[in-house]
C-alpha cells in the first residue's frame, strides 16, 4: 500500500497535463503535498448520522471558540497583581484602588470596542465547553463506548474532562475580583486540609501567604500556556484514536462490528460538521451578545474581608463547592477539626474539609478506571463497535444514574442558598435533607433505574412477540372484543431483538485448577452485574407467538405468515 | 508616708472609685447612644393631633400584636424606642401590619397611606427617643459619591445583599432581599433601624454621609442598566449555568437534532 502511494503522484504527473489553470495549480499543490491521498484516505472515512454523537465535536468546536474569542482577551488583558487606580469609564468604581489585572479587565469590558461581547463568548463558550463534554462522557457511558478498543480513549477523554475544569477555574480566578478571590480562597482551603504538606504547597503555590503578589500571573501562565496546550495534545490524541477505531453506531438492521454505517466525511459530512461550527458559533455568538455573565464589575476589587452572598463557581465547580457546603463541621458535640501532633508542632487536621473531597477522588477515580472495572466483572474482553441500548445494560445504566444522582445531589447543594431564596425554603432545612439524600438518594436512583430497564425491556419483548397496541378495538363474531395489534416489520424487530444478554458465570478455575479468591469476588460481582435480566426474544419464541396469530382472525394470520415467511428466509 | 497611704484607703475609697467607675462607664455610655441617635426623633416635627390619630389607627391595626400601648406581646415585639424611622420602613414597605407569621416579614404594597404612615410614627415616636425620619439632604443622591458607596456597600452589605443587590439567603427561611426599586428614604432607614434580621448600621458606625453614599451607589446601579445584556436576575453562576443547561443546551441539541435529520 506505502509504496504504491508513494509511486503514484510521479506516476500520475507523467501522464496528467490538466488542461486547465486552476488544474495546474491544484497539481503543482498536491504533487508537493500530497492531498489526494490524504483527502482519499480521510475524505472516506464514514461517521454514523445521529445528534447524540455531535455533542464530542459541540465541545472541540467550543474550544476553538475559546482559543478564538481567548486570544483576543490577551492583547489586552495584563495579569499584574500590581496595584493601580481605576480611571476608566465605569463610574462606580473611578478612583478605586484594585490591581492592575482588575482595572485592565474592567477596561476590557466598557473602553476596548468589542471587549465585553468577546469577554463574555469567552465565558459562554467556557461553560458549554465542559457541558459538552460532561454531556458527551454520559453518552458514551450509557451506550457502553468506552469498552475494547476504546478504553484508554475513554481516558484521554477524563483527562481532557479534568484539564477543562482545569482551565476553567484558572480563567474563573483571573480577574481578581472579590468572587474569583473566594474561589481562590476555598481551593487553599482544601489544599490547606491536607495533612501536613498542606500549608506547605499553600505557600508554593500563593508564594507565601495567601494571596500574595504572585498568584494571578501564575494561574494566567497556566489559563493560557500549559493547559491549553495540554488540551490540544489530547484532543489530537483523542480524534487520532476515533480515525484509528473508526466510529462506533448504534445497534439496527444491516450494522454489524465489522461496518460503519453512515456518510462520508466528503463531501456530506464534512459539510455538516462545518455547518455545525458555524451553527454552535453563532448561537453562541447570539447568547453573549444578549445575556449578560460574570458581570466582574459588581465584585469589586478583591479583598480577602468581604465575602459576598450568591457567590457560587461557574456550574463544573459546583459540586465541589456543594459537597463542602453539605458537610457538618461537628456531629453532635464532636468537633471534626483536630491537631495532629507532630515533632515540629501541632498539624491542623480540618477534616470538615479533607472528607468531603474523599468521595469526589472516589468518584473520578472510578470514571477513569471504569472500563476496565466492567470488562473484569462481565468477563467480556470483546471488540465492540455496536453500541448498548442503554436498557439492555440495566446494571451499567442503574450505577451510571447512581453515580449522577450523587454529583447532582452535590450540585444542587452548590446553590442551596439560591433555592432556599426562590423556592422559599429554609437554608438549614434543605441542607439537612441534602445530608440523608446524598447517601439515599443514589441508592433510590440505582433501584428505580434499574427497575425501569427492565420493564423497558419486558415491554420491548412484548413488542416484537404480540405487536404495538393499534388503539382499534375489535368485535369479533361471536362478541368477543380485543384490541389489534400491529405486528413489527423486520428493521424494527432487528433493533429490539438484537443485543446480548448473558447469563451470570460463575468462578473461573485458574491454570492449577484453583478457584481464587479474586475470582470469587468476581463471580460474585457477575452475578450482581447479570443477575436480573431480561432475555431477548428467541427466534423459537417468536416463531411461537407467529403460530398463536394463527389461530387469530383472518387478516391477521396472513400478516403473521408473511412475515414468518420473511424470518424463516432470512435465517435459512 | 503612713499617714497618707492610709488616707489613701479611706473605707469609702473604694466606693468612691466604684461611683466614678459607674459615672464614667455610663457618661460615656450615654454619650455613645446619643451619637447612635444622632437623628434621634423628637416629638416636636409632629403635632399632637399626629400622635393621637396615630394611636387611634395603632390600637386598630396594631395592638393585636405589639400590644394596647405598644408594649410588646408573644406575638410582637415592644415598639417603645424603635422611632419613627423604624415605622415608615416597616409599613411604607407593607411589611407591617404583617400578613401572616413566618421566618419574617414579606414585603407587599403598602396598607396604609403616606399620612396614616406618618401619624402611626408620631405615635412610636412618641413612645420614647428612636431613629427618626431621615432628613432629605441625605437622601439627594446626586450629593453622594457611588465609587465610595460601592465599596461601603461591599464591605458591610454585599455579604448578605448580594455584590448586586439582588438579594441573598439567611438562616431558616430569612433572607435579605433585593434592594432594587427600594426607595431612598427606606434604604436610609433600613440602615439606622435593622429591621427583621438585619444589623443597625448606626450613625457611629455609617455615618449619615457615608450612607448617603451607600443609596448612592444603588441608585446609580440601578439606573445604569445591565452592560451585557439581559442579568438573569444578578444572582451570579449559578444563574448562568442553569441558562446554559436550560436554554443553550436546548438551542443546540435542536440544532443537532435538525442538522442529523437531513440524511444528506
Amino acid at each position: 500500500m506505502s509504496t504504491h502511494t508513494s509511486e503514484s503522484p510521479g506516476a500520475v504527473a507523467e501522464e496528467h497535463r490538466p488542461a486547465t489553470r486552476t488544474g495546474r495549480i491544484a497539481d503543482y499543490v498536491d504533487q508537493r503535498v500530497g492531498g489526494t491521498s490524504i483527502v482519499r484516505e480521510f475524505g472516506r472515512k464514514i461517521f454514523p448520522d445521529h445528534w447524540t454523537f455531535m455533542f464530542g465535536e459541540l465541545a472541540l468546536y467550543s474550544f476553538l471558540i475559546l482559543i478564538l474569542s481567548g486570544t483576543f482577551l490577551t492583547f489586552w488583558f495584563d495579569p499584574s497583581m500590581s496595584s493601580t487606580t481605576y480611571d476608566g469609564s465605569y463610574a462606580p468604581l473611578q478612583g478605586v484602588e484594585m490591581s492592575v489585572a482588575y482595572a485592565t479587565a474592567l477596561d476590557l469590558s466598557f473602553d476596548v470596542r468589542g471587549g465585553l461581547f468577546m469577554r463574555q463568548l469567552h465565558h459562554w463558550a467556557a461553560l458549554l465547553f465542559v457541558a459538552a463534554m460532561a454531556i458527551h462522557m454520559l453518552r458514551v457511558f450509557f451506550t457502553g463506548a468506552f469498552r475494547k478498543p476504546r478504553e484508554l480513549n475513554w481516558v484521554v477523554g477524563c483527562s481532557l474532562l479534568i484539564l477543562g475544569m482545569g482551565a476553567g477555574f484558572t480563567g474563573y480566578s483571573l480577574p481578581d475580583e472579590v468572587l474569583s478571590g473566594n474561589g481562590l480562597r476555598i481551593i487553599d482551603g482544601m489544599i490547606k486540609a491536607l495533612p501536613v504538606v498542606g500549608s506547605y504547597i499553600s505557600f508554593f503555590l500563593f508564594g507565601g501567604e495567601f494571596p500574595g503578589n504572585e498568584v494571578i500571573p501564575r494561574l494566567y501562565a497556566l489559563h493560557i500556556m500549559v493547559i491549553p496546550a495540554l488540551i490540544l495534545v489530547l484532543i489530537a490524541i483523542h480524534l487520532f484514536m476515533v480515525v484509528i477505531h473508526k466510529h462506533t453506531q448504534y445497534p439496527g438492521p444491516g450494522r454489524t462490528e465489522t461496518n460503519v454505517v453512515g456518510y462520508p466525511v466528503g463531501p456530506v459530512y464534512a459539510a455538516k460538521a462545518g455547518g455545525f461550527f458555524f451553527i454552535v458559533f453563532g448561537i453562541l455568538a447570539g447568547i453573549s451578545g444578549t445575556f449578560q455573565i460574570n458581570a466582574l464589575w459588581n465584585y469589586g476589587p478583591y479583598d480577602p474581608s468581604p465575602v459576598q452572598a450568591g457567590a457560587q463557581p461557574d456550574w463544573y465547580i459546583g459540586p465541589f463547592e456543594g459537597v463542602l457546603r453539605l458537610m457538618p463541621g461537628y456531629l453532635g458535640d464532636f468537633s471534626l477539626e483536630w491537631l495532629l501532633p507532630m515533632p515540629w508542632g501541632a498539624n491542623n487536621l480540618a477534616l470538615p474539609v479533607l472528607i468531603p473531597m474523599i468521595p469526589v477522588a472516589v468518584m473520578f477515580l472510578g470514571l477513569f478506571i471504569w472500563p476496565w472495572v466492567e470488562a473484569w466483572i462481565t468477563g467480556d474482553k470483546r471488540e465492540h463497535h455496536v453500541l448498548d441500548r442503554p436498557r439492555n445494560v440495566p446494571t451499567r445504566t442503574a450505577v451510571g444514574s447512581a453515580v449522577a444522582t450523587f454529583y447532582c445531589i452535590m450540585w444542587g447543594m452548590g446553590a442551596n442558598d439560591l433555592i432556599a431564596t426562590h423556592f422559599q425554603l429554609s437554608l438549614n432545612d434543605i441542607t439537612y435533607w441534602s445530608r440523608v439524600l446524598i447517601f439515599v438518594g443514589p441508592v433510590i436512583a440505582y433501584i428505580v433505574t434499574k427497575r425501569v430497564c427492565l420493564a423497558l425491556q419486558r415491554k420491548d419483548r412484548e413488542i416484537v412477540l404480540h405487536g404495538n397496541e393499534a388503539g382499534v378495538i375489535e368485535v369479533l363474531p361471536h362478541g368477543e372484543f380485543r384490541e389489534k395489534h400491529s405486528r413489527l416489520n423486520d428493521y424494527e424487530l432487528y433493533t429490539l431483538v438484537a443485543f446480548e444478554s448473558p447469563e451470570p458465570s460463575g468462578p473461573v478455575p485458574n491454570a492449577k485448577g484453583k478457584v481464587t479468591r479474586t475470582e470469587k469476588m468476581r463471580a460474585s460481582l457477575n452475578r450482581w452485574f447479570f443477575e436480573d435480566r431480561v432475555a431477548p426474544v428467541s427466534r423459537e419464541e417468536y416463531l411461537e407467538a407467529l403460530s398463536h396469530d394463527h389461530h387469530e382472525p383472518h387478516d391477521a394470520g396472513i400478516e403473521a405468515s408473511a412475515s414468518q415467511g420473511q424470518v424463516g428466509a432470512r435465517h435459512h | 508616708m503612713k499617714a497618707l497611704s492610709q488616707r489613701r484607703r479611706h473605707p469609702f475609697a473604694g466606693v468612691a472609685l466604684l461611683l466614678l467607675g459607674l459615672l464614667i462607664t455610663g457618661g460615656l455610655y450615654a454619650a455613645a447612644t446619643t451619637i447612635n441617635e444622632a437623628q434621634a426623633s423628637s416629638t416636636e416635627d409632629y403635632s399632637s393631633a399626629d400622635v393621637d390619630e396615630g394611636e387611634r389607627l395603632f390600637v386598630a391595626n396594631c395592638a393585636t400584636c405589639h400590644g394596647i400601648n405598644a408594649e410588646g406581646t408573644d406575638n410582637g415585639p415592644s415598639l417603645v424606642g424603635v422611632g419613627a424611622a423604624s415605622v415608615d420602613f416597616q409599613v411604607g414597605t407593607g411589611r407591617m401590619p404583617m400578613q401572616m407569621h413566618g421566618p419574617q416579614a414579606q414585603k407587599k404594597p403598602p396598607q396604609f397611606n403616606d399620612e396614616q404612615t406618618m401619624q402611626l410614627a408620631a405615635y412610636v415616636a412618641s413612645l420614647g427617643a428612636g431613629p427618626a425620619v431621615p432628613d432629605d439632604e441625605y437622601l439627594d443622591v446626586d450629593q453622594g459619591d457611588p465609587a465610595r458607596g460601592g465599596e461601603l456597600f461591599r464591605i458591610n452589605c454585599a455579604m448578605c445583599h448580594n455584590a448586586a443587590a439582588a438579594g441573598g439567603a439567611l438562616t431558616e427561611g430569612k433572607f435579605a432581599p433585593s434592594l432594587h426599586g427600594v426607595e431612598e428614604r427606606h434604604i436610609y432607614e433600613a440602615m439606622t433601624t435593622g429591621p427583621q434580621n438585619m444589623p443597625v448600621f448606626s450613625d457611629a458606625n455609617i455615618p449619615p454621609e457615608d450612607k448617603q453614599d451607600i443609596i448612592a451607589f444603588l441608585k446609580t446601579y440601578e439606573s445604569q442598566g445591565t452592560p451585557g445584556g439581559f442579568s438573569l436576575g444578578s444572582l451570579g453562576p449559578v444563574s448562568e449555568g442553569l441558562f446554559l443547561w436550560t436554554g443553550g443546551i436546548a438551542v443546540i441539541i435542536a440544532s443537532m437534532v435538525w442538522l442529523t435529520s437531513r440524511s444528506s
